[in-house]
């Protein structure tokens, strides 16, 4: 399957097709009450032109009842829709969060304009931050003085990803509002400033996919990008060990990442 | 006394159009003006299309006479296009469809249809138009102010819209926009309800008018909202208070003086507050437009009159409790989504039964082709699309992917603009006659239509294709993302469209203006209509109805039995 094209791009978690299933089934009912709409209003249209010596005919309010059917169909619909799909999935993707014991946990804090991805390293615990200690080769401001701190790894706008494994993500932002998108996964979640959303996502294939911003964040907002690469979990090992030393200093600063 | 009457109608001065505290003078103020804005909004429109579809290439002719502080070698920045988009948004909802809607033909037609010689309080009438014509203004003058227009989209989220430039006009313009409208609605409810014609129960009103009421409401409940949030916003900017303010904010490296302690999710949830209710305000008047045409075109009474105003009257209701479906994914607690994912489904209910009942009221009519009634017609299915297409985005799950994306702007502009809009338009043809006593032209109407219609569905139907393959919204650069590339192709026929449908409304322009003067002349009641605006004199003179007005019947009395013509005016007694 082709990773991007004019539908739905390449799913790539384990709720993705879950967010397809519906986007296709409503997409699939949409079109066929437009088309029997279109139909009826075709048929009416041509039969009740107007036509010389032919009257309109009065209803005298017959028949209103009888005209609310399809309206009690759609309802019908909708209330099914809800209760079977859209609030037990939607309590899956965003209320049921994985126990962070057993997921896999990174920390993604924006900024205008891109993405400072931040791993605990190997003892799990992510070092505290101060908006003070914030400098062009600290962007989020890790307080190295915290033990926690000191095997953290920040990487600007590259997200790496142990497959099959759930992960959390706790988003927040530095500045203004951005939008976490990543197509492949359904994933999308505003960043806020001053506010920690945890998301999380199990990636279902290998491979590298793509972070946009989706919500207007000021002058750059269309080149906040960044990428995801899920790696079998060996790699994503070996990957964080060759990143482990001193990566927060050396790592790439945001100003220079897009 | 008809010396008089003949001197000031000879002497129609700038004061006399400007000042005049006739409702129907100032309808025709608002329409004008409204459409003139619309034509700017959608020229901002048509520069951003450029950008679209060949992202980095100079825009022709513009490009040479804009500044390079706005397009450098008639490339335009990306600020430039943030304050485009963000100004193309405010202006057609603000200052182009609900002004024209609710001002424009609320003000005409609303005082006639219920026999009333003018509205309640004519002088806030004029204050209110006043308003709305210097906040408007202000808002196309920010371009040329200091910090240029405002760049934070026409929703304005902080913290963007507090660090960015521009933001302050958009603010004061706004705060004029909605004490403009509140002015309005006040004056809308009080004539509705104390200014009709003796007999105008309310069983009798034409739906027109409670679209209208329903309007009032919404407007008059739920700006309030939204103006106190923009003073907080104002407050944010210059006072350096923190109401949507965190603590510890870093701005491109530099800690922020603010001292927080504020939540930016308090402006989405205010500003929706307003915004959903506004959306509602966007359609019900261009719904109450299409129940005159389709009741006078079918020549038969409305299907379902009761059906169709209770549920206007319980969108109106419902429209306050939907607004967080546009916060989904926003942070906002998952479990209030579930709240609002309901209450979005419910609203659809109603919208589904009005619909259903205009196409019912085809059933059994004698369909007269007319401009106008092109026009309501084509309202049904455009607006069938733009709600169907409502569903994923209403619905929490699908949203995640979609939201954000082009297909909520293919959404939500095919209720606006092949829905509203074109409904909109359909008045214009409908009640110009009433207007100026003449008609507009048959042909170049019909040219109008067909030509916009096609257009409009070219410009926004490649969005729902684009959304689908996840292109987000409000990029400068559409080709920037991956995910957007194959896409883009769409851009381009969008923008072809886009410069068509610009084309399109050459002829109605032309038809609008000189049909003023040389259009054909029409009678009092050209299109033999039975509600009361079509019983008095076209143009109606100052106080409106020559004779005085008893109304007998409901408002749709068209095919009566036993009469001797077709259509059975309101104010027309049977004797038995």
């Amino acid at each position: 399957m082709k990773q991007y094209g004019w539908g739905l791009p390449l799913s790539a978690s384990s709720y993705a097709g879950s967010i397809d299933f519906g986007i296709y089934l409503i997409h699939a009912v949409m079109i066929l009450i437009f088309v029997i709409w279109g139909i009826f209003f075709t048929y009416l249209l041509i039969k009740y032109r107007k036509k010389t010596g032919v009257s309109a005919q009065r209803d005298e309010g017959h028949g209103v009842v009888k005209s609310l059917i399809p309206d009690i169909i759609v309802m019908v619909f909708e209330i099914v829709l809800i209760a079977v799909y859209a609030i037990p999935v939607w309590s899956k993707i965003k209320i049921d969060t994985p126990p962070s014991g057993k997921a896999n946990m990174v920390a993604i804090e924006a900024q205008q304009w891109s993405w400072n991805i931040h791993y605990p390293g190997p003892d799990g615990k992510f070092g505290k931050t101060d908006p003070k200690y914030v400098h062009f080769s600290n962007p989020i401001g890790l307080d190295y003085k915290d033990p926690a701190a000191k095997d953290d790894i920040v990487i600007a706008n590259e997200l790496h990803l142990p497959v099959g494994k759930p992960t959390i993500i706790e988003l927040t932002s530095m500045d203004v509002i951005h939008s976490l998108f990543i197509p492949e996964f359904r994933l999308k979640q505003d960043a806020v400033p001053g506010m920690k959303i945890p998301v999380w996502v199990t990636p279902t294939k290998i491979g590298t996919f793509e972070i946009s911003c989706a919500q207007l964040c000021g002058m750059a907002h269309s080149f906040m990008r960044g990428r995801v690469i899920v790696q079998s979990q060996a790699d994503y090992d070996a990957w964080l060990k060759s990143e482990a030393p001193k990566s927060a200093a050396a790592s790439v600063p945001a100003s220079e990442a897009f | 006394m008809a010396h008089e009457h003949q001197d000031s109608q000879t002497r129609k001065s700038f004061y006399h159009y400007f000042f005049s505290t006739d409702h129907k003078v100032i309808g025709l103020l608002y329409i004008v003006t409204a459409l003139v804005f619309l034509l700017c909004g959608f020229m901002l429109m048509l520069v951003m299309r450029w950008q679209l579809a060949f992202p980095g290439s100079p825009i022709p002719f513009l490009g040479r006479i804009l500044s390079p502080s706005l397009a450098p070698n008639g490339v335009m920045t990306p600020d430039f296009y943030n304050a485009l988009g963000a100004m193309h948004g405010t202006i057609m909802v603000f200052l182009g469809i609900v002004p024209l809607g609710v001002g424009g033909f609320g003000n005409y037609v609303l005082p006639l249809q219920i026999g009333a010689e003018d509205m309640a309080f004519p002088r806030l009438n004029l204050a209110s138009y006043w308003f709305f014509l210097l906040g408007g203004l202000l808002m196309l003058s920010s371009f040329i102010l200091p910090g240029g227009a405002a760049q934070s989209g026409w929703t304005s989220y902080p913290p963007l819209s507090i660090i960015n430039p521009g933001q302050t006009v958009w603010l004061v313009a706004m705060v004029m926009l909605i004490t403009s409208s509140l002015l309005g609605a006040i004056n809308f409810l009080v004539t509705s309800f104390n200014l009709r014609a003796q007999g105008m129960k309310l069983s009798r009103l034409p739906i027109f008018v409670w679209a209208q009421i329903v309007t009032a409401f919404l407007l008059l409940l739920a700006f309030p909202p939204l103006e106190a949030a923009s003073v907080l916003q104002l407050m944010d900017r210059i006072a350096h208070t923190s109401f949507y303010l965190p603590q510890g904010l870093v701005i491109l490296g530099m800690r922020h003086i603010a001292s927080g302690g504020g939540q930016p999710l308090l402006w989405q949830h205010l500003f929706w507050f307003l915004a959903h209710p506004e959306v509602y305000v966007l359609l019900l008047p261009a719904m109450g437009i299409v129940s005159e045409i389709i009741a006078n075109n079918t020549r038969k009474p409305i299907h379902g009159y009761n059906v169709i105003v209770g549920s206007m009257i319980a969108i109106g209701i419902l429209a306050f409790v939907v607004w967080a479906h546009h916060m989904f994914i926003s942070g906002m607690s998952a479990v209030l989504s579930d709240f609002f994912l309901v209450t979005t489904m419910i609203i659809s209910v109603p919208s589904v039964a009005i619909l259903t009942s205009f196409v019912f009221s085809l059933r059994g009519g004698s369909i007269r082709f007319t401009t106008p009634m092109l026009f309501a017609l084509a309202f049904l299915p455009m607006f069938g699309i733009g709600g169907l297409t409502g569903l994923p985005l209403g619905l929490t799950v699908t949203d995640i992917y979609l939201h954000d994306t082009y297909y909520i702007i293919g959404h939500f502009h095919y209720i606006v603009v092949p829905g509203s809009l074109l409904a909109l338009m359909g008045g214009v043809y409908y009640w110009f006659p009433k207007w100026f006593g003449r008609k507009m032209d048959d042909t170049l109407g019909k040219w109008h239509f067909w030509t916009s219609l096609i257009c409009m569905n070219g410009v926004f139907f490649p969005m729902f294709i684009q959304g689908l393959a996840g292109q987000d919204r409000r990029y400068y650069d559409p080709m920037a993302a991956l995910h957007s590339v194959p896409t883009q192709p769409l851009h381009v026929v969008s923008s072809a469209f886009a410069g068509l449908l610009f084309l399109a409304q050459l002829p109605f322009i032309y038809n609008f203006f000189h049909s003023i003067s040389h259009g054909e002349k029409a009678d009092d009641n050209p299109w033999q209509a039975t509600t009361l605006d079509w019983a008095c004199p076209s143009p109606p003179p100052h106080g409106n109805f020559t004779k005085p007005i008893r109304v007998y019947h409901g408002p749709y009395e068209y095919s009566p039995a036993g009469h001797k013509t077709d259509w059975l005016p309101q104010n027309e007694e049977v004797l038995a």
